[in-house]
């Protein structure tokens, strides 16, 4: 595995009690990515997320990570249950328990993983936030919070479930502006599923489509060009 | 006065002391069962923890000692029924259990003994029931559930904020609901006697709810609910012995009343 290399997934096949719902699967990830995995309902995009976050084992081939992403350091924001919306802790509270992860972790959190959660939640532009109650907040401002969670639990590698499902347009648009951010100043690799096709391909710089048959794994000007992309293209005119 | 008199019997320091102990970990393990929408457990727990009493009577021997291992395994398979997408729907399934293990309680009691005080004192409790041995469980299980919160604080916040999180991080998800459910299970069964198995869920549930009403943080909650439980129980003991009235109910009115008492402080607040 290479230096800049993150996430290699080398011929995998995932699924689920001996059904594999995706094969043949070969995908880099390096630091400084920018990944849309796309697709049709059912087509396997949540598995394949599973598969990533380690939280299944490949069928075949394997997954490899970089050193640093064992012990379950990647910043994950999986998509918000209902229970979640109306959670009372602080933003801060939330933020601090992306550190739970790291290797070594005690019982309590130490003063510099303090002040590193309150730089994420600065970065995030949440600071004035930082005491609000998480259930108050927008989901924009939710979606935020987790992020800088996110972010407290690893320092090169973002996985995204459906970020901006259930957000007002603004809201959507600023959390991408954010995740440009941190792509293009941070150097964060990100890899996002996502419905939102439109503004996917307008800032990632890599697709993966997964189709029922077919799926296509490249640039996203090489994409617009491919048959699963002209697909997407007629849909939109 | 009437307080001194009230600790001058050994049941009541008894009574006193277990209850303290058992309603503050009902509430403090209240707050992640509310909060993952898990209290139905605790309620279908109490129903189980009625049979499984009533079938050790039956059957000679200690009811603790029947009864733990029952509630403890019923524990396990209701916090797998809560988790999987099961066909009947995790609520309905619940409700079944609960419903069949009191009908079970009732029939073996019927067939047995007969339908007589005990019913009664197993469904709505007595100030009687707690023994030495009770009152040593229930500081052992106390001393258990504050060591649970005091260290592992932070990974029970992120396992009740966010379960998928907490699993891609790597954190062993399973082992602390597990933990929780056994937790809550020797709970319900301790406190059941007092509290009667129709009210005990209620020790759960009404603090951590009354404690969302009032504080904005996980850690606020945490604390109130603890705090209320322990003061409301205290309340109801004493005015259960003033007025003569059953205990069980007079603690959950004494935390219905708080819980109705926040909700108008949250309504004021919001207003103002």
């Amino acid at each position: 595995m290479e230096k800049h290399e993150l996430l290699v997934c080398r011929n995998t096949a995932l699924g689920y009690e001996g059904r594999a719902v995706l094969s043949g699967l070969n995908l880099t990830v390096s630091a400084g990515d920018y990944l849309c995995v796309v697709g049709d309902n059912g087509s396997g995009k949540s598995t394949l997320m599973k598969g990533l976050l380690g939280l299944i084992n490949p069928m075949e081939g394997s997954i490899d990570r970089a050193v640093e992403l064992k012990n379950g350091a990647i910043g994950y924001l999986p998509q918000q249950t209902r229970a979640q919306r109306d959670f009372p802790a602080t933003v801060y509270e939330v933020v601090l328990s992306g550190f739970l992860n790291q290797k070594g972790f005690g019982f309590f959190y130490t003063a510099a993983q303090k002040t590193a959660a309150i730089q994420a939640i600065g970065k995030l532009g949440i600071l004035e936030l930082k005491d609000r109650c998480y259930r108050d907040l927008s989901g924009g401002q939710q979606q935020r919070a987790l992020l800088a969670r996110a972010l407290c639990a690893a320092g090169r590698l973002l996985i995204l479930d459906e970020p901006v499902t259930g957000l007002d347009p603004a809201a959507a648009q600023d959390l991408y502006k954010t995740l440009r951010y941190l792509n293009e100043k941070e150097g964060m690799a990100v890899v996002m599923v996502t419905h939102d096709l439109r503004s996917a391909l307008e800032n990632a710089r890599t697709v993966l489509h997964i189709g029922r048959n077919s799926w296509f794994y490249g640039t996203v000007e090489d994409y617009l060009r491919s048959p699963e992309g002209c697909r997407f293209r007629k849909g939109e005119q | 006065m009437e307080l001194m008199e009230m600790l001058a019997w050994p049941f009541m320091r008894r009574a006193l002391v277990a209850g303290v102990l058992v309603s503050l970990c009902a509430a403090l393990l209240g707050v992640p069962l509310v909060l993952k929408r898990y209290s139905m457990i605790g309620d279908g727990l109490s129903h189980v923890s009625f049979g499984a009493l009533a079938v050790a009577v039956a059957l000679g021997v200690t009811p603790l000692y029947f009864s733990i291992p029952v509630v403890i395994l019923s524990a396990f398979f209701l916090l797998r029924l809560a988790n999987s997408g099961s066909r009947m729907g995790s609520d309905a399934a619940i409700a079944v259990v609960s419903a069949s293990a009191l009908a079970i309680g009732i029939m073996v009691i019927s067939l047995t003994t007969g339908m007589t005080t005990d019913v009664d004192n197993y469904m709505f409790g007595s100030v009687l029931a707690m023994t030495e041995t009770d009152v040593l469980l229930a500081a052992a299980v106390c001393a258990a559930v504050l060591v649970l919160f005091v260290l592992f604080y932070h990974r029970l916040f992120a396992i009740t904020f966010d379960e998928n999180f907490a699993r891609a991080t790597g954190m062993r998800v399973e082992l602390y609901n597990t933990l929780l459910s056994i937790l809550t299970a020797l709970t319900i069964v301790l406190g059941m006697r007092m509290m009667g198995a129709m009210l005990i869920s209620s020790l759960v549930i009404f603090p951590a709810l009354t404690a969302m009403r009032l504080f904005r943080s996980f850690r606020g909650v945490v604390l109130c609910a603890g705090t209320t439980a322990v003061l409301c129980f205290c309340t109801g003991l004493t005015v259960s012995y003033v007025k003569s009235t059953p205990v069980g109910a007079t603690v959950v009115t004494a935390n219905l009343l708080v819980f109705l008492l926040a909700c108008g402080m949250e309504r004021l607040r919001k207003r103002g």
